[in-house]
């Protein structure tokens, strides 16, 4: 198996075309980004509404949870039938799906903010647009991105079964391979979707720890106890 | 629409269609709650594991992390290869569904068993409480708050990924999909879809009810609360 692998990996017609690795992840990525896209600008923008104003709260939370148990195949199918074109039945399957989650991150990033803060920036006179902006949102940053790491692995394992209904990317791999009974192929796609799923999720990871504005992370670490040098490399 | 309407009509008056749906319901089911039993009681495991050696939570965390990244299809085609089961077998979707659960829990499990105030742990040792019994006596009954919420959101993810099975040839109601996406015709897809998305209303309502039924505590205690903010 895994010498078929290395074989399969090491054959040079697969690195090349229009059925080559690299054509397959670029698509892949594209699909993924694009809906990403798509999604935060429709989330992000709700999230901050109902999280700042409260208004809302409840309906949102239900319909991310009815969302969450949508089959992605039944979906993806549904769409394919009636835009009949694989790629925009998708984007649009996979933008549904993307955006629970980044809406609940949202959401529960602006929920979380401690109401002292809050209300100590409206003391020093912020005013509503200021505390969003200056007060809410970088603190809540850091569950913005877990929602939007969530999102992504949805989105790439999404695209590959989309791959059913003619899509490109990845999942073509997987699906041409079980066709035509050819094991090697579809392992080897198994793998290249994985690992695409695990570098995107790496560096969201990394994005997400950066983000963690200086305050909160002071903060944090004088809870625990711990010893802070100001002014270091955090 | 009326034309969807007389198509699903006559779909659903076929008893053919009928007896598959059943079918397919039944089998949907046994295919998303076997593995969530299966991954609750491999996650307790490792929450055990976890809370004794420091190195096997590091290992447990870092592991259940990255096995939560594998796209659901990559990892469905893979079991075959790794336990040597044939590739059509519905064991591939029940071993995936299983790793799944499992990953998903294994933190929920961990965080909630550090959550047992040190005090009733003590108090359990002191009325003697071998550590056995006090995991399973007292540990893991009081983590059940922290652990239904993770098991609420396996169920869901579980049901809604089985269908993917169809890809693979197991079956589910997935199958409807598959079925429908060939024929080009919307009825059992739609049918599909709406009965995947009642099992998981219907299954979440029941872990909810079971959860209320494994902590009575938690009723007494909230009605003290709720006495309390009446009185005050």
């Amino acid at each position: 198996m895994i010498a078929d692998l290395l074989n399969w990996f090491g054959d040079s017609a697969h690195w090349q075309g229009a059925d080559g690795i690299p054509t397959r992840l670029l698509q892949h990525l594209g699909y993924t980004l694009l809906a990403l896209a798509i999604a935060l600008v429709i989330a992000v923008p709700l999230g901050l509404y109902v999280g700042h104003t409260g208004r809302g709260g409840v309906l949102l939370v239900g319909a991310g949870n009815t969302i969450r148990a949508l089959p992605t195949l039944g979906l993806v199918t549904f769409l394919f039938l009636i835009f009949t074109e694989s790629e925009t039945a998708t984007i649009i399957g996979l933008v549904v799906l993307a955006v629970p989650p980044i809406l609940a991150g949202t959401y529960a990033g602006l929920q979380a903010t401690d109401k002292g803060v809050v209300d100590a920036a409206e003391g020093v006179g912020m005013t509503g647009w200021q505390r969003l902006w200056k007060v809410e949102v970088p603190i809540s940053l850091p569950l913005v991105l877990g929602g939007i790491r969530n999102a992504v692995l949805q989105l790439v394992a999404t695209a590959a079964v989309a791959a059913y209904v003619g899509l490109g990317g990845l999942g073509r791999f997987l699906l041409d391979g079980l066709a035509v009974l050819d094991y090697t192929q579809v392992v080897a796609g198994a793998i290249l979707t994985t690992l695409l799923a695990i570098v995107l999720d790496l560096i969201l990871a990394a994005v997400q720890r950066a983000l963690v504005p200086k305050g909160v992370r002071l903060a944090a670490a004088a809870a625990s106890g711990k010893t802070v040098i100001v002014g270091g490399a955090a | 629409m009326g034309g969807f309407f007389s198509e699903l009509g006559a779909y659903l008056s076929s008893a053919n269609s009928r007896s598959e749906i059943l079918g397919d319901l039944l089998e949907h089911i046994y295919l998303a709650l076997l593995p969530l039993v299966l991954g609750i009681l491999l996650a307790i495991a490792a929450g055990w594991l976890g809370q004794r050696w420091q190195v096997a939570r590091s290992v447990l965390l870092v592991v259940s992390n990255l096995l939560y990244t594998i796209p659901s299809l990559a990892l469905f085609v893979v079991i075959p290869g790794i336990i040597g089961s044939k590739i059509l077998d519905s064991v591939n979707v029940i071993v995936a569904l299983t790793i799944y659960t499992t990953a998903l829990l294994v933190r929920p499990v961990l965080d909630a068993l550090d959550a047992v105030p040190p005090h009733v742990i003590a108090a359990a040792t002191a009325v003697g409480y071998r550590p056995a019994a006090r995991f399973f006596g007292i540990e893991l009954p009081l983590s059940v708050p922290v652990l239904a919420a993770g098991v609420r959101v396996a169920a869901v993810s579980n049901i809604s990924l089985v269908s993917v099975g169809a890809l693979i040839g197991t079956g589910g109601l997935g199958v409807l999909f598959t079925d429908g996406f060939q024929r080009e015709y919307f009825s059992p897809i739609v049918v599909g879809i709406v009965l995947t998305m009642l099992l998981a209303l219907v299954v979440d309502l029941l872990l909810v009810y079971l959860r209320k039924l494994l902590t009575p505590w938690e009723r007494a205690t909230t009605s003290k609360t709720a006495v309390k903010v009446a009185a005050a």
